[in-house]
């Protein structure tokens, strides 16, 4: 399968299977869009009547560059077929080990954000704090099985973690104690609204967290619209200062300021420059996640905008490279020579198999997303994983496991997407949530693209 | 080739004979938290 598409004055050819990326010209273009179905004759006559206008395109022109596309195609780097599919379970039933928990460490907050997926931090429950003891326990749950992972990921999230703190502190001090003895390395990261960042708290985290994430929607207006303290006030003007210290601090080490936007700002991209403005250059801006008929919910009429938006980030983003100012964005981050291996990408997202949330109580859930659905819950961190049937289901949550996702020349990139979108969706995690593969893959169209601009410096 | 540039990018199908060892980052515990993309991931053995 291969994915041709024109953007930025870039003619681009994916080959979904062997990964390669072509930057090509008009007449390659055309003719690997007929390659397939095509005879060479058929192909150089379209050609030929096509580029009529161009002196310098004539037969043998054109004979040579079939000769190219069939050498690329011999050498698997067009038209490679598709052999991955009954690989795609093979990763996950390797071993049940879990690699990753999302620590519900606070089910409370400090903000009333009127979007919160989260319910305000309660996850449509009671506001509970995590108890050292409870925190500890998951720990030892991820230990015990992680099996040959080396590497444990912890991120403290909420609600607003920094609302407990010291249970944090104290847990990555348990953490770090268990690692010499069990041979594992934990890698935190702390999610947070940025209300209660003080020194404490920009020390500890670039001491211990390899990721901090900052919730910040962009433009004054735009954040203080949704992200309200209790009293109804916008928190712009309390967090900026404070995260702007906290990525300063951060110096090398990761971090990302997190926005969300919503039917209110589909021009999100001047949030996006906002946030790059303030001097914050690791940037992430996701699509908010709320019922259809809610006020914000983005529509059918904001896709052509988004899309569009989206296209102004990705040459800005090249523009801003050229001038010495530029910023990173979440997701136009593709490693093309670095990037995950082929059993990753098949293999789905990893919830409620490698990726547990944890509730305030100790409770296991397939991720933060499904939190607070008693259908989704899988055990506690005692106990250990209960309904393995569940956990089965989400094991087969892979690239291949939904129809829809067949024809779709994205897949190796999302690995067959959100679990959590496509139930909240359709009602069933191995639905589609169609709206957001449409920009999924104008996403991935623009992070190409972007590398492409740049092997052409 | 005169009208075709390719990118140098990791080959899929080699990597099912040297990939699948689970290292790497889980998807969602970075920045997104409400979508799921695996192309950023970076791979542990190629860091």
């Amino acid at each position: 399968m291969i994915h041709q598409y024109k953007l930025n004055g870039y003619n681009i050819v994916l080959d979904v299977f062997s990964g390669a990326v072509h930057s090509v010209d008009d007449l390659a273009y055309d003719i690997i869009a007929m390659f397939e179905g095509s005879t060479e004759d058929e192909i150089v006559e379209t050609m030929l009547g096509k580029y009529a206008y161009d002196t310098e395109i004539d037969r043998s022109e054109i004979l040579d560059c079939i000769a190219d596309v069939r050498e690329l195609k011999e050498s698997g780097q067009l038209f490679t077929e598709d052999e991955y599919e009954r690989h795609a379970c093979d990763f996950k039933n390797k071993s049940c080990a879990v690699k990753a928990l999302c620590l519900h460490v606070a089910h409370t907050c400090n903000l009333s954000c009127e979007y919160c997926f989260a319910a305000q931090g309660k996850y449509h429950g009671e506001r509970a704090i995590m108890s050292f003891e409870t925190g500890k326990q998951a720990l030892e749950f991820l230990i015990a099985n992680s099996g040959n992972q080396h590497y444990l990921e912890v991120d403290f999230f909420g609600g607003e973690p920094l609302m407990n703190w010291d249970v944090v502190k104290q847990l990555v001090a348990y953490a770090r104690s268990r690692e010499a003895e069990t041979g594992k390395r934990f890698r935190f990261t702390l999610t947070t609204n940025g209300v209660l960042v003080d020194d404490d708290v920009i020390e500890f985290a670039n001491r211990e967290m390899n990721n901090v994430v900052m919730s910040l929607d962009g433009r004054p207006e735009i954040h203080d619209a949704l992200r309200k303290t209790p009293n109804g006030k916008g928190s712009y003007d309390i967090i900026v200062p404070k995260f702007q210290k906290f990525a300063k601090a951060r110096g090398d080490r990761e971090y990302y300021v997190r926005g969300t936007y919503t039917h209110r700002n589909v021009e999100f991209t001047e949030d996006i420059f906002h946030m790059a403005d303030l001097g914050f250059t690791e940037l992430s801006m996701e699509p908010v996640v709320c019922a259809p008929d809610d006020p914000y919910a983005l529509t059918e009429d904001d896709l052509p905008i988004l899309f569009e938006q989206y296209e102004i980030l990705a040459e800005e983003m090249i523009k801003r490279k050229r001038e010495g100012r530029g910023f990173t964005f979440y997701h136009y981050m593709i490693d093309l020579e670095g990037g995950p291996c082929i059993y990753k990408r098949i293999s789905g997202c990893g919830s409620g198999t490698e990726y547990l949330a944890v509730t305030p109580w100790g409770e296991l859930y397939p991720c933060h997303q499904f939190v607070g659905d008693p259908k989704y819950s899988m055990g506690n961190v005692w106990d250990g994983v209960i309904n393995t049937g569940l956990r089965d289901k989400f094991k087969r949550c892979n690239a291949y496991a939904r129809p829809d996702c067949t024809e779709c020349w994205a897949k190796l990139y999302c690995s067959g997407g959100c679990a959590a979108n496509a139930y909240h969706a359709t009602g069933d995690i191995t639905g589609t949530y169609e709206y957001g593969c449409e920009l999924f893959r104008k996403r991935m169209e623009c992070a190409i693209m972007i590398k492409v601009a740049e092997s052409e410096e | 080739m005169k009208r075709i540039k390719t990118l140098s990018t990791r080959n899929l199908k080699n990597s099912l004979k040297t990939g699948g060892c689970g290292e790497c980052q889980t998807s969602c515990q970075s920045a997104c938290k409400t979508s799921c993309g695996v192309a950023n991931q970076q791979c542990e053995k190629c860091k």
